[in-house]
């Protein structure tokens, strides 16, 4: 097995009102997995914003929290990559922006960026809070892909480490496998059938993956194996939302290619609105 | 509920039925197929040849059960204005056409063409159909054959048309108008009579009937020649051979024209859209609720109407009215369809001279009163309480569509409404955003349910995405449509979730719709609520006379009287009576919480479209226990025999010489039902005054005559009931 860990968690970091919110996010999460965090700041180092971090990291400190800072100047996109590599950061938490008077958020086009490139696995935060709100819901995805087995995996270590009480493992049906097109009653009947027997594959499969996971993670979690109908990627999101969860973990979307951003699929939907907190493993 | 998998000796016992229902749709096809192809210029045999095309090769290949198919209404402003353009047989030739296009439709699965079509830019299209149908026939009818450059001005002299029958001075032509006039009497009140010997031929029968009669009448009574002038009977019908030796042949120089095609699309959408809305309708009135293959049935009528094309026949289309006549009459499958195509064949053979004796004016009347009916008041009423917009809507294609044509009526309509959409919801964005999105999820929640979400928002233009979901639940399912993460919902959508929810409900299955109180709540949403719900008695205390004895009778037989309306009633349903009818509602109630007495005022309807007839009636429903068997009961008379010849058959018991003779009963377990009518309750039943008896599983319904009953009748019902159920409670 493959032991998904949070080693170093990095964060980028401006001077915008939710600082202090994304900062505490951070820390609590650094403090949870034991790992050490990383405050990327792109632009020239100063005492006096070396200081305002401090501040805020203070009362972490006290609990033993072990962080850095980091200041390199140039293309915002381009430093957070390239220092994620430098620092050896396994996940990389981006705040995600509100819209105005709605309840609905998206990742600005910097983060949506680096989301895209970065070679770790990123942390899409919703709503980041000063205090810290219990994450209580974990959704995450169950498709047939060689990823899946390393994210539910890790969906495991955050609800263990976070005290999650659900994980709802989704397994998205296409509706293009169940071959049969229904017309009448006699088709009903068969992509019933079918979408019966699919249904017992896929749950089949998501519960060998979950064999797999240490026994002392899935302790006190609730499992629950949802197969759903709807566009792959995208419908998981919605689900999410439905469900009322509070992650969202996803795998990273395979390479992506002009075409794949001008007819979004997958990843993309979800990037343009974000139902929850959103957790793609690398 | 499955239905019972066919065989072989089942499908052979159907036969005479559908014979049966197959020759009463003739008849009412046969004047209806004569009358729309004359509307649409081309010859009256053409209509025929288009019914007994349709009707051979969509029993054949098509999808759907009991529909009938044959000349469309919604078609004749199409032929008419390729007719005039084009001509005649290069009209054939766009016809075989738009039977390839739809074919190929049909192979794209695209049969649901429809479902883009915002629900009332369809209304719209419609009713302007009809105003072309009502005010080019209007004239004819009355002996008055004018031309007009459009329909509007054809319209605009229906008032000097009227004028000028009494200033007519050829009586040939008053005659006519006469002739007219009385046919379209009895196509507006013949559904108002309820009597099973008149309602066995369909009114439009007969007119023919009539005044072939007439016409024989002053031939060998009078001994004078037909008072009705020459130029205003149907020309002369060739016969079957004449039809055959004279083939037209399709003329197809113009294909590289814009004009043409401009035809070939308008035929194809609106033969399309026309089918689409009667399989909807006719699967609704199905008594065993079976689910058509639209897009089977599609290519079926493409095919049809490309043969029908090459022998000089118009689109073929499946036909609401003589489709719910095939049903009210007993048919059950494709038979019914085939049986009517061989029929007309038959009618053609021996009578095509006959039919020269029809005046055209009287053969107008069911045309206008067609045309009335689908642009009639009631409709632009409805439109209008749905919501102002959907007037405006309404109105735009409306008048679009009869100024500069069908498409453009069509185009119109699409872009008002989204403008509309845009206006209400003050953001582009949300549409042009999300369109491509796919906004709809659906899950099998843990309880077995279906969970269906829906997302952004959801009109005409992204409907199917949730149409495709819905469409693959069986339907004895219980389904939740969350709407509560979307922000607009139209009003076609509401229509067509209304369609699903009758659907789910008469296959004992059931949809929830939530989420959308939040709309409402959040913005005074223009379409969110915007939903037919039945308009409850507003005043109470206001009752009739006849409420307030009502009410006096419910308080002598201890039980209390209620003047609401109910629409959802599940009891009733299980009645065979109302397998093939629509109940409106239920009002006036008289019950009690202990009782298993129920009498009510009751609405319903039988058929669709210009055969539609609208019932009151007063019936009382017992709730019995379990043990009853499933029969039913009513008077001998010489239908009861004649259904018998079509293979209904008569349960007769033993030593009860007079009631097997008086009384016709039936049912499937016979044994049952012997066992059930013991000596004492056959002679309740030849003792007492007749009334139709019918039982369910586990209740009985009581009804004398097809209308509202008046106070000492209920009386009567009452104690009727009341000492019929201690007699079936004390064996």
């Amino acid at each position: 097995m493959s032991a998904i860990t949070f080693k170093t968690i990095g964060i980028g970091v401006t001077f915008s009102p939710n600082l202090e919110a994304n900062i505490n996010e951070a820390a609590r999460l650094a403090l949870c997995f034991g790992s050490k965090l990383v405050l990327i700041h792109v632009g020239e180092s100063s005492e006096k914003k070396s200081n305002t971090f401090r501040t805020f990291l203070s009362p972490f400190e006290n609990q033993g929290l072990e962080y850095e800072l980091f200041y390199k100047s140039g293309d915002p996109v381009d430093v957070i990559l390239t220092s994620t590599k430098e620092k050896k950061i396994d996940l990389l938490i981006i705040g995600a922006l509100k819209k105005e008077n709605f309840l609905k958020y998206y990742l600005g086009s910097i983060a949506r960026k680096i989301t895209r490139e970065a070679s770790c696995s990123v942390l899409l935060l919703i709503n980041p809070s000063i205090d810290r709100v219990p994450c209580k819901h974990i959704v995450v995805n169950g498709l047939k892909d060689p990823k899946t087995k390393e994210t539910v995996n890790a969906a495991f270590l955050v609800g263990h480490k976070l005290g999650v009480g659900k994980i709802t493992v989704v397994e998205e049906i296409d509706q293009e496998e169940v071959s049969v097109k229904v017309d009448d009653d006699k088709s009903l009947r068969k992509s019933t059938i079918i979408k019966e027997r699919l249904r017992l594959r896929e749950e089949a499969r998501v519960k060998k993956v979950l064999d797999s996971i240490p026994a002392d993670y899935t302790k006190n979690i609730t499992i629950k194996s949802q197969p759903i109908f709807g566009k792959r990627g995208y419908s998981i999101g919605h689900y999410a939302q439905v469900a009322r969860a509070d992650l969202l973990v996803m795998n990273a979307p395979s390479k992506m290619t002009f075409w794949d951003r001008l007819f979004p699929h997958d990843i993309e939907h979800i990037l343009t609105e974000l139902p929850t907190d959103v957790l793609i493993v690398q | 509920m499955r239905a019972k998998e066919p065989s072989f000796v089942g499908f052979m016992k159907t036969i005479p039925k559908n014979i049966f229902s197959g020759l009463v749709v003739s008849l009412i096809a046969l004047p209806l197929s004569l009358g729309l192809a004359m509307a649409s210029d081309a010859p009256p045999i053409a209509g025929v040849i288009t019914s007994i095309v349709g009707g051979i090769v969509v029993a054949i290949f098509g999808g759907s059960y009991v529909t009938i198919s044959g000349p469309g209404k919604g078609l004749v402003g199409v032929v008419l204005v390729a007719v005039s353009t084009l001509g005649l047989t290069t009209t054939y030739a766009a016809i075989i056409c738009s039977g390839v296009l739809l074919l190929i439709l049909g192979f794209l699965r695209l049969g649901k063409l429809a479902d883009y079509f915002p629900s009332s830019a369809i209304q719209g299209v419609l009713a302007a159909i009809g105003l072309i149908i009502l005010g080019k026939q209007f004239h004819i009818m009355l002996g008055n054959k004018i031309v007009r450059d459009n329909t509007i001005d054809y319209l605009i002299a229906i008032p000097e048309t009227i004028m000028n029958v009494f200033q007519y001075e050829d009586s040939g032509l008053i005659n006519a108008a006469i002739a007219g006039f009385i046919s379209l009497i009895i196509m507006v009140f013949y559904s108002k009579i309820r009597n099973k010997y008149l309602q066995l031929i369909p009114a439009p029968m007969w007119i023919v009937i009539c005044s072939i009669g007439f016409s024989y009448y002053c031939e060998f009574v009078l001994k004078i020649p037909n008072p009705i002038s020459e130029k205003y009977m149907i020309p002369n019908i060739p016969s079957l051979t004449e039809v055959m030796g004279n083939l037209p042949v399709p003329n197809f120089k113009a294909i590289y024209s814009l004009e043409f095609w401009g035809s070939v699309v308008a035929l194809t959408l609106i033969a399309s859209i026309e089918s689409l809305l009667s399989i909807k309708a006719v699967d609704k009135l199905d008594p065993m609720k079976r689910r058509s293959n639209v897009n089977k049935d599609v290519k079926a009528l493409g095919v049809a109407t490309a043969v029908s094309g090459l022998l000089g026949g118009l689109n073929v289309v499946t036909v609401i009215a003589p489709s719910s006549v095939n049903i009210t009459n007993g048919g059950s499958n494709r038979l019914g369809n085939l049986f009517h195509a061989l029929f007309l064949m038959i009618f053609i053979l021996l009578f095509s001279t006959e039919l020269t004796r029809i005046p055209l004016s009287a053969l107008m009347a069911i045309l206008v009163f067609t045309g009335y009916k689908l642009a009639a008041p009631e409709m632009v009423k409805r439109v209008f309480l749905i919501g102002k917009e959907q007037l405006l809507i309404f109105l735009t294609t409306l008048l679009v569509t009869l100024k500069i044509g069908l498409i453009s009526g069509i185009v119109a309509g699409l872009i008002i409404t989204f403008i509309i959409h845009v206006i209400a919801n003050n953001s582009l964005g949300l549409f042009i955003k999300n369109i491509v999105k796919p906004n709809v999820l659906m899950y099998k929640e843990e309880n077995g349910n279906y969970f269906i979400s829906v997302k952004h928002f959801c009109s005409f233009l992204n409907f199917n995405k949730l149409k495709d979901k819905l469409s693959v639940i069986p339907e004895q399912n219980d389904v939740i449509i969350d709407f509560s993460l979307c922000e607009f919902v139209d009003h076609s959508v509401m229509e067509n979730i209304n369609d699903y929810q009758e659907l789910f409900y008469k296959k004992g299955g059931n949809i929830g719709v939530i989420g959308l109180e939040v709309l409402a709540t959040k913005s005074e949403h223009p379409f969110a609520l915007r939903r037919l719900l039945p308009l409850q008695n507003i005043i109470p205390n206001n009752k009739t006379k006849r409420q307030n004895n009502l009410e006096q009778v419910a308080h002598d037989f201890g039980l209390s009287f209620t003047p609401l309306r109910r629409t959802k009633n599940a009891f009733l349903e299980n009645f065979i009576y109302f397998k093939t009818k629509k109940i409106e509602h239920v009002f006036n109630r008289l019950s009690a919480k202990k009782h298993p007495y129920q009498l009510f005022d009751i609405i319903y309807s039988e058929g669709e479209f210009i055969a539609k007839e609208v019932i009151r009636s007063t019936m009382l429903y017992i709730k019995t226990s379990a043990n009853v068997p499933v029969f039913k009961l009513d008077r001998e008379g010489l239908l009861e025999r004649l259904y018998a010849l079509a293979g209904y058959r008569d349960i007769d018991i033993k030593n009860h010489v007079d009631f097997s003779k008086r009384f016709y009963l039936r049912g499937e377990n016979e044994r049952d039902i012997r066992a059930f009518f013991t000596d004492e309750l056959v002679l309740f039943f030849e003792s007492n005054a007749y009334y139709h008896i019918e039982s369910s599983k586990d209740g009985l319904l009581v009804f004398s005559k097809e209308r509202i009953a008046s106070i000492k009748e209920i009386k009567a019902l009452l104690d009727f009931g009341y000492r019929l159920n201690a007699i079936i409670n004390k064996s």
